[in-house]
């Protein structure tokens, strides 16, 4: 299972990454793997306000739904739309295609936020 | 957790395996859409030794059986295989399960895992005839060969003739060399049989089935989902339910109404006399997503129904799903709204047999 050391990590498998000032938001390689193969995103659109912890987006597996949770506060920038016509490209590389941009709010939640290392240990559990 | 007779072989394939009805069983192998189209385009073999096997016997197991199960018991012969359903007092269903007639004293029922202990209860607490009934899960494993070339490959281990095992039958003879029960049934919507054997027995042949033939995959719980879902064929909790009458959920095939008297036979009578007030359909979503059980379902911004099971149909490729609908709203081709987390949705009613075998 691929954990990239740059990224911070959320108990509920999203990853953030901050890149120009911005917030990348994703799922980890684990919840793809127990998600199985995904068909189906509902994605939220600019502009929307996430809220750290609530839900923002659905990810459709063949088995079931689940919930994509904010892992940080922030206003949706930009939506990755190539997730709408192909969501296997979150099984295919889960670290290359995020999901939301987001402007945060408050920088200082992604240090209540997971290490690599500390998400890794809480998987292997 | 309890383990089935085929847990190390399913550990030794990779499988992913879940908790279910108290036992831990396999997910999937490879993936559930790969082992879907196994099913329907060649064949796939399935643990469901988690199913419960009860015995009833004695000269009055034939009467006791009528009395709990809306089938019509007294017209079958022995080898022959009915559905049907346990109904309570209110018409609502027990469980839904295969009644297997060896001879006029023995029955084998298989019923639901999840539903085993409530039933065994159940028949016991009803058992007012001259019937012995006994649990027999623990000694039966049991593997279901599903798919177009089920017979084809089966035929390459036994002697018998599996032509002249018509659907809705079945025999006890020998496969491999060990011996089997083995019925014409499942729960795919493809041809396929049910193997009943001896734990160690069914351990060899499903290692060998699948070691020897090319393009049979070890399938597991979550196609059979997809599967069952597609060919119309309800799952317990869900299109049939204790709240949910058998002629609701539109196996009125089932449940013989005309029979003398079976526990809730009045409430479905009446209901088969007046009319349904609501009934199991199909829904088409036509909006993006996919339905999943359990959303609400509006008109005028009132909750008039529930979706039962939903899915990105594999083999249909639409998102499909079933629910239950007042009947002013559940003929084929009305549109209803439904609730998916924020969003309201368009959908069409159709069918709830989504999916039906091209008969060769």
């Amino acid at each position: 299972m691929k954990t990239p050391k740059d990224l911070r990590y959320t108990e509920t498998h999203e990853w953030v990454r901050i890149e120009n000032g911005h917030a990348y938001i994703g799922i980890t390689d684990y919840a793809q793997d127990q998600l199985g193969e995904i068909v189906f995103i509902e994605l939220p659109e600019e502009s929307d306000d996430l809220e750290k912890g609530e839900e923002f987006a659905a990810i459709e597996s063949v088995k079931a739904a689940s919930d994509v949770m904010a892992p940080v506060t922030g206003v949706v920038v930009a939506v990755n739309e190539a997730l709408e016509e192909s969501p296997e490209l979150l099984n295919e590389d889960p670290y290359e295609n995020w999901i939301v941009k987001i402007e945060l709010e408050d920088e200082s939640e992604l240090e209540g936020l997971m290490s690599a290392e500390e998400y890794e240990n809480m998987s292997k559990e | 957790m309890k383990k089935t007779a085929l847990y190390e072989e399913h550990i030794r394939l990779g499988a992913r395996m879940v908790e279910y009805a108290g036992y831990e069983m396999p997910l999937q192998y490879s993936s559930i859409k790969e082992e879907h189209h196994a099913v329907r385009n060649h064949a796939g073999v399935f643990d469901v030794s988690h199913m419960g096997e009860i015995h009833v016997l004695g000269s009055e197991a034939t009467d006791l059986i009528d009395h709990i199960f809306t089938n019509r018991v007294r017209a079958m012969t022995a080898q022959e295989i009915q559905y049907g359903f346990l109904t309570n007092e209110k018409g609502g269903v027990v469980d839904d399960l295969l009644v297997y007639k060896v001879n006029d004293e023995f029955y084998l029922l298989v019923v639901n895992a999840a539903n085993k202990d409530k039933d065994f209860a159940w028949i016991q607490k009803k058992n007012t005839f001259d019937a012995t009934v006994i649990d027999k899960s623990d000694s039966y494993a049991e593997i279901a060969l599903q798919g177009p070339q089920a017979e084809e490959i089966l035929q390459r281990y036994t002697e018998t003739d599996l032509a002249a095992i018509r659907f809705f039958t079945f025999a006890e003879f020998d496969i491999a060399g060990k011996s089997f029960l083995v019925s014409r049934t499942g729960y795919t919507g493809e041809d396929g049989f049910e193997i009943y054997g001896e734990g160690d027995d069914v351990k060899m042949l499903f290692a060998r089935l699948l070691e020897e033939n090319e393009g049979l995959l070890p399938t597991g719980l979550g196609c059979r989902d997809t599967l069952r879902f597609e060919a119309g064929l309800p799952l317990y909790g869900h299109e049939i339910d204790t709240d949910i009458t058998p002629l609701e959920a539109g196996y009125g095939f089932a449940v013989d109404v005309r029979k003398a008297g079976f526990i809730g036979q009045d409430v479905l009578k009446r209901q088969k006399e007046e009319g349904l007030e609501r009934k199991v359909v199909g829904l088409e979503l036509l909006d993006k997503g996919i339905l999943r059980e359990g959303y609400d379902i509006l008109h005028e911004g009132e909750t008039i129904g529930r979706t039962l099971s939903g899915y990105l149909s594999p083999t249909i490729e639409k998102p499909l799903a079933t629910a239950i609908l007042p009947v002013e709203h559940a003929k084929k081709g009305t549109i209803v709204t439904v609730k998916v987390r924020k969003r309201m949705l368009q959908a069409r009613v159709r069918n709830k047999t989504f999916y039906r075998r091209k008969k060769s």
